[in-house]
Protein backbone atom coordinates (compact mmCIF):
# COMPACT_ATOMS: atom_id res chain seq x y z
CA UNK A 1 0.00 0.00 0.00
CA UNK A 2 1.27 3.83 -0.47
CA UNK A 3 2.04 5.54 2.57
CA UNK A 4 -1.17 8.00 2.19
CA UNK A 5 -4.25 6.15 0.87
CA UNK A 6 -5.73 9.35 0.52
CA UNK A 7 -3.32 10.27 -1.40
CA UNK A 8 -3.75 11.24 -4.80
CA UNK A 9 -3.39 8.10 -7.24
CA UNK A 10 -2.76 10.77 -10.03
CA UNK A 11 -1.51 13.83 -9.63
CA UNK A 12 -1.49 16.18 -12.55
CA UNK A 13 -0.22 19.71 -11.75
CA UNK A 14 0.34 22.84 -13.72
CA UNK A 15 1.01 20.82 -17.43
CA UNK A 16 1.16 22.93 -20.24
CA UNK A 17 2.13 21.81 -23.98
CA UNK A 18 2.62 23.56 -27.15
CA UNK A 19 2.75 21.95 -30.45
CA UNK A 20 4.67 24.94 -32.12
CA UNK A 21 2.61 28.06 -31.50
CA UNK A 22 -0.30 26.62 -30.51
CA UNK A 23 -0.71 25.70 -26.82
CA UNK A 24 -2.76 22.31 -26.44
CA UNK A 25 -2.43 22.19 -22.65
CA UNK A 26 -2.50 25.49 -20.35
CA UNK A 27 -1.54 24.63 -17.10
CA UNK A 28 -3.82 21.81 -16.58
CA UNK A 29 -3.82 20.43 -12.90
CA UNK A 30 -6.33 17.55 -11.46
CA UNK A 31 -6.24 14.31 -9.57
CA UNK A 32 -7.73 11.33 -9.96
CA UNK A 33 -8.06 9.23 -6.16
CA UNK A 34 -7.82 5.54 -6.01
CA UNK A 35 -11.08 4.36 -6.82
CA UNK A 36 -12.11 7.02 -8.80
CA UNK A 37 -13.46 7.42 -11.76
CA UNK A 38 -12.64 10.77 -13.49
CA UNK A 39 -14.46 11.84 -16.94
CA UNK A 40 -13.10 14.87 -19.13
CA UNK A 41 -15.54 16.62 -21.46
CA UNK A 42 -15.24 19.38 -23.49
CA UNK A 43 -15.18 20.87 -26.92
CA UNK A 44 -13.17 18.89 -29.17
CA UNK A 45 -9.48 20.64 -29.90
CA UNK A 46 -9.87 20.96 -25.79
CA UNK A 47 -6.43 19.24 -25.21
CA UNK A 48 -8.61 16.31 -23.59
CA UNK A 49 -7.02 13.73 -25.78
CA UNK A 50 -3.65 15.36 -25.19
CA UNK A 51 -3.89 15.67 -21.79
CA UNK A 52 -5.08 11.66 -21.55
CA UNK A 53 -1.63 10.94 -23.78
CA UNK A 54 0.27 12.96 -21.05
CA UNK A 55 -0.36 10.69 -18.32
CA UNK A 56 1.00 7.48 -19.82
CA UNK A 57 3.97 9.58 -22.20
CA UNK A 58 2.71 8.92 -25.76
CA UNK A 59 3.21 12.46 -25.88
CA UNK A 60 5.59 15.04 -23.74
CA UNK A 61 5.23 18.10 -22.57
CA UNK A 62 6.46 21.11 -21.91
CA UNK A 63 6.44 21.82 -18.24
CA UNK A 64 4.38 21.29 -14.74
CA UNK A 65 4.41 17.62 -13.22
CA UNK A 66 2.66 13.99 -13.71
CA UNK A 67 2.62 11.92 -11.46
CA UNK A 68 1.36 7.95 -10.74
CA UNK A 69 1.63 7.05 -7.39
CA UNK A 70 4.33 9.39 -6.46
CA UNK A 71 6.29 8.81 -9.06
CA UNK A 72 7.05 11.13 -11.84
CA UNK A 73 6.12 9.55 -15.34
CA UNK A 74 8.03 11.10 -18.26
CA UNK A 75 10.98 12.62 -16.56
CA UNK A 76 13.42 11.44 -13.79
CA UNK A 77 12.36 14.89 -11.91
CA UNK A 78 9.91 17.33 -12.74
CA UNK A 79 12.44 20.10 -12.12
CA UNK A 80 15.33 18.84 -14.34
CA UNK A 81 13.07 17.55 -17.16
CA UNK A 82 15.23 15.27 -18.31
CA UNK A 83 13.84 12.43 -19.87
CA UNK A 84 13.44 8.73 -18.62
CA UNK A 85 15.40 6.19 -20.86
CA UNK A 86 12.96 4.19 -22.92
CA UNK A 87 13.01 1.29 -20.99
CA UNK A 88 12.15 3.14 -17.51
CA UNK A 89 9.46 4.59 -19.79
CA UNK A 90 8.23 0.83 -21.14
CA UNK A 91 7.95 0.20 -17.30
CA UNK A 92 6.25 2.83 -16.56
CA UNK A 93 3.71 2.69 -18.93
CA UNK A 94 3.11 -0.94 -18.16
CA UNK A 95 1.59 0.79 -15.13
CA UNK A 96 -1.32 2.74 -16.77
CA UNK A 97 -3.78 0.75 -19.45
CA UNK A 98 -5.26 2.61 -21.91
CA UNK A 99 -7.86 2.22 -24.43
CA UNK A 100 -8.21 3.83 -27.85
CA UNK A 101 -10.77 5.41 -29.57
CA UNK A 102 -9.98 3.21 -32.76
CA UNK A 103 -9.45 0.03 -31.08
CA UNK A 104 -5.67 -0.14 -32.29
CA UNK A 105 -5.74 -4.02 -31.61
CA UNK A 106 -2.43 -5.65 -32.87
CA UNK A 107 -4.21 -7.18 -36.38
CA UNK A 108 -2.14 -10.46 -36.65
CA UNK A 109 -2.77 -11.03 -33.76
CA UNK A 110 -5.96 -12.97 -31.73
CA UNK A 111 -8.10 -11.73 -29.62
CA UNK A 112 -6.88 -14.34 -26.54
CA UNK A 113 -3.04 -13.23 -28.60
CA UNK A 114 -3.60 -9.27 -27.93
CA UNK A 115 -3.97 -9.56 -24.35
CA UNK A 116 -1.46 -12.61 -24.07
CA UNK A 117 1.27 -10.28 -26.05
CA UNK A 118 1.96 -7.39 -23.08
CA UNK A 119 1.29 -10.48 -20.01
CA UNK A 120 4.52 -13.01 -21.76
CA UNK A 121 6.81 -9.65 -22.71
CA UNK A 122 6.62 -7.05 -20.25
CA UNK A 123 5.19 -9.08 -17.55
CA UNK A 124 7.51 -12.05 -18.34
CA UNK A 125 4.14 -14.97 -17.90
CA UNK A 126 4.42 -18.45 -19.20
CA UNK A 127 2.46 -18.90 -22.13
CA UNK A 128 -0.14 -20.93 -20.36
CA UNK A 129 -0.21 -18.51 -17.71
CA UNK A 130 -0.95 -15.78 -20.19
CA UNK A 131 -3.40 -17.70 -21.91
CA UNK A 132 -5.26 -18.39 -18.70
CA UNK A 133 -5.60 -14.81 -17.85
CA UNK A 134 -6.43 -13.97 -21.00
CA UNK A 135 -9.48 -15.98 -21.17
CA UNK A 136 -10.26 -15.05 -17.83
CA UNK A 137 -10.72 -11.30 -18.94
CA UNK A 138 -12.32 -12.28 -22.29
CA UNK A 139 -15.22 -13.97 -20.05
CA UNK A 140 -15.18 -10.89 -17.84
CA UNK A 141 -15.93 -8.62 -21.48
CA UNK A 142 -18.39 -11.27 -22.97
CA UNK A 143 -16.22 -12.52 -25.30
CA UNK A 144 -15.09 -16.29 -24.27
CA UNK A 145 -16.05 -17.83 -27.31
CA UNK A 146 -13.72 -15.02 -29.74
CA UNK A 147 -11.01 -16.11 -27.73
CA UNK A 148 -8.88 -17.36 -30.96
CA UNK A 149 -10.65 -15.07 -33.21
CA UNK A 150 -8.65 -12.29 -35.23
CA UNK A 151 -9.33 -8.85 -34.78
CA UNK A 152 -10.78 -8.40 -38.45
CA UNK A 153 -13.53 -11.17 -37.89
CA UNK A 154 -14.91 -8.91 -34.82
CA UNK A 155 -17.35 -6.47 -34.82
CA UNK A 156 -16.33 -2.67 -33.43
CA UNK A 157 -17.93 -3.36 -30.19
CA UNK A 158 -16.35 -7.04 -30.02
CA UNK A 159 -12.84 -5.50 -30.49
CA UNK A 160 -12.92 -2.41 -28.35
CA UNK A 161 -13.95 -5.04 -25.65
CA UNK A 162 -10.92 -7.00 -26.51
CA UNK A 163 -8.66 -3.53 -26.01
CA UNK A 164 -10.32 -3.02 -22.92
CA UNK A 165 -9.40 -6.68 -21.94
CA UNK A 166 -5.97 -6.16 -23.09
CA UNK A 167 -5.70 -2.91 -21.05
CA UNK A 168 -6.70 -4.32 -17.82
CA UNK A 169 -5.15 -7.88 -17.76
CA UNK A 170 -1.66 -5.96 -16.97
CA UNK A 171 -3.39 -4.92 -13.70
CA UNK A 172 -2.78 -1.48 -14.48
CA UNK A 173 -2.76 1.37 -11.43
CA UNK A 174 -4.96 3.70 -13.39
CA UNK A 175 -6.51 2.69 -16.73
CA UNK A 176 -6.63 5.31 -19.52
CA UNK A 177 -9.97 5.59 -21.68
CA UNK A 178 -10.02 7.72 -24.76
CA UNK A 179 -13.34 8.39 -26.52
CA UNK A 180 -13.50 4.57 -26.31
CA UNK A 181 -17.17 4.82 -28.24
CA UNK A 182 -17.02 7.35 -30.66
CA UNK A 183 -15.67 5.16 -33.47
CA UNK A 184 -18.70 2.77 -32.83
CA UNK A 185 -22.27 2.56 -34.34
CA UNK A 186 -25.01 3.31 -31.67
CA UNK A 187 -25.86 0.16 -31.03
CA UNK A 188 -22.40 -0.82 -29.69
CA UNK A 189 -21.63 1.43 -28.02
CA UNK A 190 -23.76 0.31 -24.99
CA UNK A 191 -21.93 -3.05 -24.57
CA UNK A 192 -18.84 -1.48 -24.25
CA UNK A 193 -19.80 1.20 -21.65
CA UNK A 194 -21.36 -1.99 -19.42
CA UNK A 195 -18.24 -3.35 -19.29
CA UNK A 196 -16.49 0.18 -18.05
CA UNK A 197 -19.33 0.08 -15.72
CA UNK A 198 -18.58 -2.85 -14.05
CA UNK A 199 -14.47 -2.26 -14.13
CA UNK A 200 -15.56 0.69 -11.88
CA UNK A 201 -17.67 -1.13 -9.91
CA UNK A 202 -14.58 -3.28 -9.16
CA UNK A 203 -12.92 -0.05 -8.13
CA UNK A 204 -10.88 0.42 -10.80
CA UNK A 205 -9.34 4.42 -11.10
CA UNK A 206 -10.08 5.32 -14.40
CA UNK A 207 -9.84 8.55 -16.19
CA UNK A 208 -11.87 9.31 -19.39
CA UNK A 209 -11.96 11.34 -22.38
CA UNK A 210 -16.10 10.94 -23.05
CA UNK A 211 -18.93 12.35 -25.30
CA UNK A 212 -21.51 10.23 -23.61
CA UNK A 213 -22.45 12.61 -21.18
CA UNK A 214 -25.45 10.26 -19.46
CA UNK A 215 -22.49 7.56 -19.06
CA UNK A 216 -19.92 10.42 -17.40
CA UNK A 217 -22.88 11.30 -15.13
CA UNK A 218 -23.99 7.71 -14.24
CA UNK A 219 -20.39 6.36 -13.72
CA UNK A 220 -17.84 9.48 -12.70
CA UNK A 221 -16.78 10.77 -9.52
CA UNK A 222 -15.89 13.69 -10.73
CA UNK A 223 -16.31 15.61 -14.38
CA UNK A 224 -13.58 18.21 -15.61
CA UNK A 225 -15.28 20.41 -17.96
CA UNK A 226 -11.80 21.56 -20.47
CA UNK A 227 -12.06 23.96 -23.06
CA UNK A 228 -9.10 25.57 -24.88
CA UNK A 229 -6.41 23.35 -23.32
CA UNK A 230 -7.14 24.23 -19.46
CA UNK A 231 -9.73 22.98 -16.70
CA UNK A 232 -12.96 25.48 -16.88
CA UNK A 233 -14.53 23.50 -14.23
CA UNK A 234 -14.68 20.69 -12.31
CA UNK A 235 -16.72 19.05 -9.68
CA UNK A 236 -19.41 16.02 -8.76
CA UNK A 237 -21.59 15.01 -11.78
CA UNK A 238 -24.87 17.04 -10.17
CA UNK A 239 -22.85 20.11 -10.17
CA UNK A 240 -21.67 20.03 -13.50
CA UNK A 241 -24.14 18.49 -15.78
CA UNK A 242 -26.77 19.85 -13.28
CA UNK A 243 -29.55 22.41 -14.54
CA UNK A 244 -27.81 25.79 -12.62
CA UNK A 245 -24.29 26.18 -14.15
CA UNK A 246 -22.53 29.44 -13.55
CA UNK A 247 -19.72 28.38 -15.87
CA UNK A 248 -20.70 30.13 -19.03
CA UNK A 249 -18.75 28.15 -21.31
CA UNK A 250 -20.01 25.11 -19.99
CA UNK A 251 -23.19 26.29 -19.88
CA UNK A 252 -22.69 26.72 -23.85
CA UNK A 253 -21.33 23.71 -24.78
CA UNK A 254 -24.08 21.50 -22.79
CA UNK A 255 -26.68 23.46 -24.99
CA UNK A 256 -24.40 22.58 -27.89
CA UNK A 257 -24.13 19.40 -27.09
CA UNK A 258 -27.71 19.09 -26.15
CA UNK A 259 -29.04 20.89 -29.47
CA UNK A 260 -26.92 18.48 -31.75
CA UNK A 261 -27.96 15.16 -30.13
CA UNK A 262 -31.56 15.91 -30.22
CA UNK B 1 8.99 -18.69 -94.97
CA UNK B 2 10.96 -22.15 -95.90
CA UNK B 3 11.92 -22.36 -92.39
CA UNK B 4 10.49 -25.76 -90.54
CA UNK B 5 10.24 -26.05 -86.71
CA UNK B 6 12.08 -29.10 -85.53
CA UNK B 7 12.06 -29.57 -81.87
CA UNK B 8 13.62 -32.72 -81.57
CA UNK B 9 17.14 -31.19 -80.73
CA UNK B 10 15.89 -29.20 -78.45
CA UNK B 11 14.26 -32.25 -76.59
CA UNK B 12 17.64 -33.91 -77.20
CA UNK B 13 19.12 -31.41 -74.75
CA UNK B 14 16.55 -30.72 -72.75
CA UNK B 15 18.78 -31.87 -69.38
CA UNK B 16 20.52 -28.42 -70.14
CA UNK B 17 17.07 -26.75 -69.95
CA UNK B 18 15.94 -28.09 -67.40
CA UNK B 19 19.19 -27.87 -64.99
CA UNK B 20 19.61 -24.68 -66.05
CA UNK B 21 15.65 -23.73 -64.82
CA UNK B 22 16.39 -25.51 -61.24
CA UNK B 23 19.43 -23.61 -60.83
CA UNK B 24 17.95 -20.18 -62.44
CA UNK B 25 15.17 -20.82 -59.31
CA UNK B 26 18.29 -21.62 -57.04
CA UNK B 27 19.91 -18.17 -57.45
CA UNK B 28 16.47 -16.58 -57.28
CA UNK B 29 15.36 -18.01 -53.86
CA UNK B 30 18.98 -17.52 -52.39
CA UNK B 31 19.51 -13.83 -53.26
CA UNK B 32 16.23 -12.98 -52.40
CA UNK B 33 16.79 -14.71 -48.93
CA UNK B 34 19.88 -12.94 -48.70
CA UNK B 35 18.45 -9.68 -49.92
CA UNK B 36 15.43 -9.77 -47.34
CA UNK B 37 17.99 -9.82 -44.58
CA UNK B 38 20.29 -7.15 -46.04
CA UNK B 39 17.02 -4.82 -46.68
CA UNK B 40 15.65 -5.89 -42.96
CA UNK B 41 18.59 -4.62 -41.31
CA UNK B 42 19.36 -1.75 -43.41
CA UNK B 43 15.54 -0.58 -43.71
CA UNK B 44 15.18 -0.93 -39.52
CA UNK B 45 18.57 0.74 -39.08
CA UNK B 46 17.37 3.51 -41.90
CA UNK B 47 14.16 4.57 -39.51
CA UNK B 48 16.03 4.70 -36.41
CA UNK B 49 19.64 6.51 -37.11
CA UNK B 50 20.88 9.11 -37.70
CA UNK B 51 21.77 11.17 -40.91
CA UNK B 52 24.97 10.09 -41.69
CA UNK B 53 24.02 6.51 -41.56
CA UNK B 54 20.81 7.10 -43.54
CA UNK B 55 23.23 8.96 -45.94
CA UNK B 56 24.91 5.80 -46.91
CA UNK B 57 22.21 3.56 -46.97
CA UNK B 58 20.16 5.85 -49.37
CA UNK B 59 23.94 6.06 -51.43
CA UNK B 60 24.10 2.26 -51.39
CA UNK B 61 20.22 2.15 -52.70
CA UNK B 62 20.73 5.05 -55.09
CA UNK B 63 23.83 3.44 -56.50
CA UNK B 64 22.31 0.08 -57.14
CA UNK B 65 19.28 0.99 -58.57
CA UNK B 66 21.00 3.41 -60.88
CA UNK B 67 23.09 1.04 -62.63
CA UNK B 68 22.11 -1.50 -64.81
CA UNK B 69 22.03 -5.14 -62.97
CA UNK B 70 24.90 -6.09 -66.18
CA UNK B 71 27.49 -3.92 -65.21
CA UNK B 72 26.84 -5.11 -61.35
CA UNK B 73 27.40 -8.67 -62.46
CA UNK B 74 30.49 -7.34 -64.65
CA UNK B 75 31.84 -4.86 -61.73
CA UNK B 76 31.96 -8.07 -58.85
CA UNK B 77 33.03 -10.67 -61.06
CA UNK B 78 35.84 -8.90 -63.10
CA UNK B 79 36.00 -5.79 -61.18
CA UNK B 80 36.07 -6.87 -57.71
CA UNK B 81 39.08 -9.48 -57.87
CA UNK B 82 42.04 -7.03 -60.06
CA UNK B 83 41.16 -4.52 -57.26
CA UNK B 84 41.19 -6.79 -53.86
CA UNK B 85 42.95 -9.86 -53.00
CA UNK B 86 39.55 -12.19 -53.68
CA UNK B 87 38.45 -14.72 -55.73
CA UNK B 88 35.08 -16.95 -56.23
CA UNK B 89 33.21 -18.91 -58.57
CA UNK B 90 30.52 -16.82 -61.14
CA UNK B 91 28.27 -18.26 -59.22
CA UNK B 92 29.09 -16.84 -55.97
CA UNK B 93 29.91 -14.07 -57.72
CA UNK B 94 26.38 -14.04 -59.19
CA UNK B 95 24.78 -14.65 -56.17
CA UNK B 96 26.55 -12.17 -54.04
CA UNK B 97 25.68 -9.49 -57.18
CA UNK B 98 22.01 -10.09 -57.15
CA UNK B 99 21.98 -9.78 -53.02
CA UNK B 100 22.73 -6.72 -53.09
CA UNK B 101 21.14 -6.08 -55.77
CA UNK B 102 17.29 -7.27 -54.67
CA UNK B 103 18.66 -5.73 -51.22
CA UNK B 104 18.77 -2.32 -52.35
CA UNK B 105 15.29 -2.53 -53.62
CA UNK B 106 13.96 -4.01 -50.55
CA UNK B 107 15.63 -1.88 -48.39
CA UNK B 108 13.15 0.73 -50.24
CA UNK B 109 10.02 -1.28 -49.84
CA UNK B 110 10.35 -2.51 -46.07
CA UNK B 111 11.51 1.11 -45.40
CA UNK B 112 8.10 2.26 -46.75
CA UNK B 113 6.29 -0.58 -44.91
CA UNK B 114 7.57 0.17 -42.09
CA UNK B 115 6.76 3.55 -42.03
CA UNK B 116 2.89 2.50 -42.98
CA UNK B 117 2.14 0.88 -39.69
CA UNK B 118 -0.46 2.87 -38.23
CA UNK B 119 0.53 5.34 -35.57
CA UNK B 120 -2.22 3.70 -33.38
CA UNK B 121 -0.39 -0.01 -33.08
CA UNK B 122 2.83 1.35 -32.25
CA UNK B 123 0.90 3.69 -29.22
CA UNK B 124 -0.72 0.47 -28.36
CA UNK B 125 2.32 -0.70 -27.80
CA UNK B 126 3.73 1.26 -26.13
CA UNK B 127 0.58 1.34 -23.75
CA UNK B 128 1.39 -2.21 -22.67
CA UNK B 129 5.01 -1.27 -21.77
CA UNK B 130 7.07 -2.91 -24.53
CA UNK B 131 10.11 -1.90 -25.38
CA UNK B 132 11.38 0.14 -28.76
CA UNK B 133 12.47 -3.21 -29.97
CA UNK B 134 10.03 -5.61 -28.57
CA UNK B 135 7.49 -3.14 -30.25
CA UNK B 136 9.37 -3.53 -33.46
CA UNK B 137 9.85 -7.71 -33.37
CA UNK B 138 6.23 -7.68 -31.99
CA UNK B 139 4.57 -4.86 -33.29
CA UNK B 140 5.54 -3.16 -36.52
CA UNK B 141 7.58 -6.55 -38.45
CA UNK B 142 4.31 -8.80 -38.28
CA UNK B 143 2.35 -5.72 -40.17
CA UNK B 144 4.65 -4.59 -42.17
CA UNK B 145 5.73 -7.91 -43.41
CA UNK B 146 1.88 -8.39 -44.19
CA UNK B 147 1.87 -4.62 -45.80
CA UNK B 148 4.47 -5.43 -48.16
CA UNK B 149 4.13 -9.00 -49.00
CA UNK B 150 2.99 -8.36 -52.63
CA UNK B 151 5.76 -5.99 -53.34
CA UNK B 152 8.30 -8.99 -52.33
CA UNK B 153 6.83 -11.05 -54.25
CA UNK B 154 7.01 -8.83 -57.41
CA UNK B 155 10.64 -8.88 -56.55
CA UNK B 156 11.14 -12.19 -56.81
CA UNK B 157 9.45 -12.74 -59.74
CA UNK B 158 11.80 -10.11 -61.49
CA UNK B 159 14.42 -11.53 -59.28
CA UNK B 160 13.92 -14.71 -61.25
CA UNK B 161 13.81 -13.34 -64.87
CA UNK B 162 16.92 -11.28 -64.21
CA UNK B 163 19.15 -14.18 -63.00
CA UNK B 164 18.96 -14.72 -67.07
CA UNK B 165 21.60 -12.10 -66.79
CA UNK B 166 23.83 -14.78 -65.50
CA UNK B 167 24.21 -15.90 -68.42
CA UNK B 168 26.90 -13.29 -69.76
CA UNK B 169 29.23 -14.84 -67.05
CA UNK B 170 28.54 -18.12 -67.75
CA UNK B 171 26.87 -19.27 -65.03
CA UNK B 172 24.74 -22.63 -66.52
CA UNK B 173 21.03 -21.55 -65.94
CA UNK B 174 18.57 -21.26 -68.03
CA UNK B 175 19.69 -18.74 -70.37
CA UNK B 176 22.99 -19.73 -70.48
CA UNK B 177 21.51 -23.65 -71.28
CA UNK B 178 19.37 -21.83 -73.98
CA UNK B 179 22.72 -20.32 -75.82
CA UNK B 180 24.60 -23.74 -74.96
CA UNK B 181 22.01 -25.25 -77.45
CA UNK B 182 21.68 -22.86 -79.82
CA UNK B 183 25.49 -22.68 -80.32
CA UNK B 184 25.37 -26.63 -80.77
CA UNK B 185 22.41 -27.03 -82.59
CA UNK B 186 21.28 -23.47 -84.45
CA UNK B 187 17.92 -24.59 -83.92
CA UNK B 188 17.36 -20.18 -82.47
CA UNK B 189 13.71 -20.09 -82.75
CA UNK B 190 13.26 -23.85 -81.44
CA UNK B 191 15.33 -22.99 -78.34
CA UNK B 192 14.38 -19.40 -77.82
CA UNK B 193 10.76 -20.66 -78.40
CA UNK B 194 10.63 -23.17 -75.39
CA UNK B 195 12.92 -21.38 -73.18
CA UNK B 196 10.50 -18.44 -73.35
CA UNK B 197 7.77 -20.91 -72.20
CA UNK B 198 9.74 -21.90 -69.60
CA UNK B 199 10.05 -18.50 -68.10
CA UNK B 200 6.58 -17.65 -68.66
CA UNK B 201 5.35 -20.90 -66.85
CA UNK B 202 7.33 -20.50 -64.20
CA UNK B 203 6.62 -16.93 -63.30
CA UNK B 204 3.20 -17.74 -63.48
CA UNK B 205 3.09 -20.62 -61.40
CA UNK B 206 5.21 -18.66 -58.81
CA UNK B 207 2.86 -15.77 -58.96
CA UNK B 208 0.03 -17.79 -58.34
CA UNK B 209 1.77 -19.45 -55.61
CA UNK B 210 2.91 -16.24 -54.07
CA UNK B 211 -0.71 -14.47 -54.35
CA UNK B 212 -2.46 -17.51 -52.66
CA UNK B 213 -0.21 -17.25 -49.98
CA UNK B 214 -0.57 -13.16 -50.21
CA UNK B 215 -4.11 -14.12 -49.74
CA UNK B 216 -3.85 -16.13 -46.32
CA UNK B 217 -2.36 -13.49 -45.06
CA UNK B 218 -4.31 -10.82 -45.83
CA UNK B 219 -7.73 -12.35 -44.47
CA UNK B 220 -5.75 -12.37 -41.20
CA UNK B 221 -5.50 -8.76 -41.14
Amino acid sequence: MSANANAALLDVRDVSKAFGTVEVLRAVSLEVKRGEVVSVIGPSGSGKTTLLRCVNFLESYDSGSIRIDGKEVGYREAATRQRRSERDLAAMRAETGMVFQSFNLFPHLTAAGNIMLGLRKVRGKSDAEARQIAEHWLGRVGLAHKADSLPAELSGGQQQRVGIARAVAMEPKILLLDEITSALDPELVGEVLAVVRSLAEDGMTMLMVTHEMAFARDASSRIVFMADGSVSAAGPPAEILGAEIENERLRNFLARFRASHF
Amino acid sequence: MGYALNFNLIWRHFDKLWGGLLLSLELAVISIAIGIVIGLVLAVWYVSAGRVVRAVIAAYVEFIRNVPLILLVYLVFYGLPTVVDIAYSAQTSFIATLSLYSGAYLVEVFRSGLEAVPRGQIDAGKAIGLTPWQRLIHVRLPTMLRITLPALSNTFISLFKDTSVASVISVPELTYGAQWINFNTFRIVEVYLVVTAMYLLTGYALLFGLRLVERRFRAAR
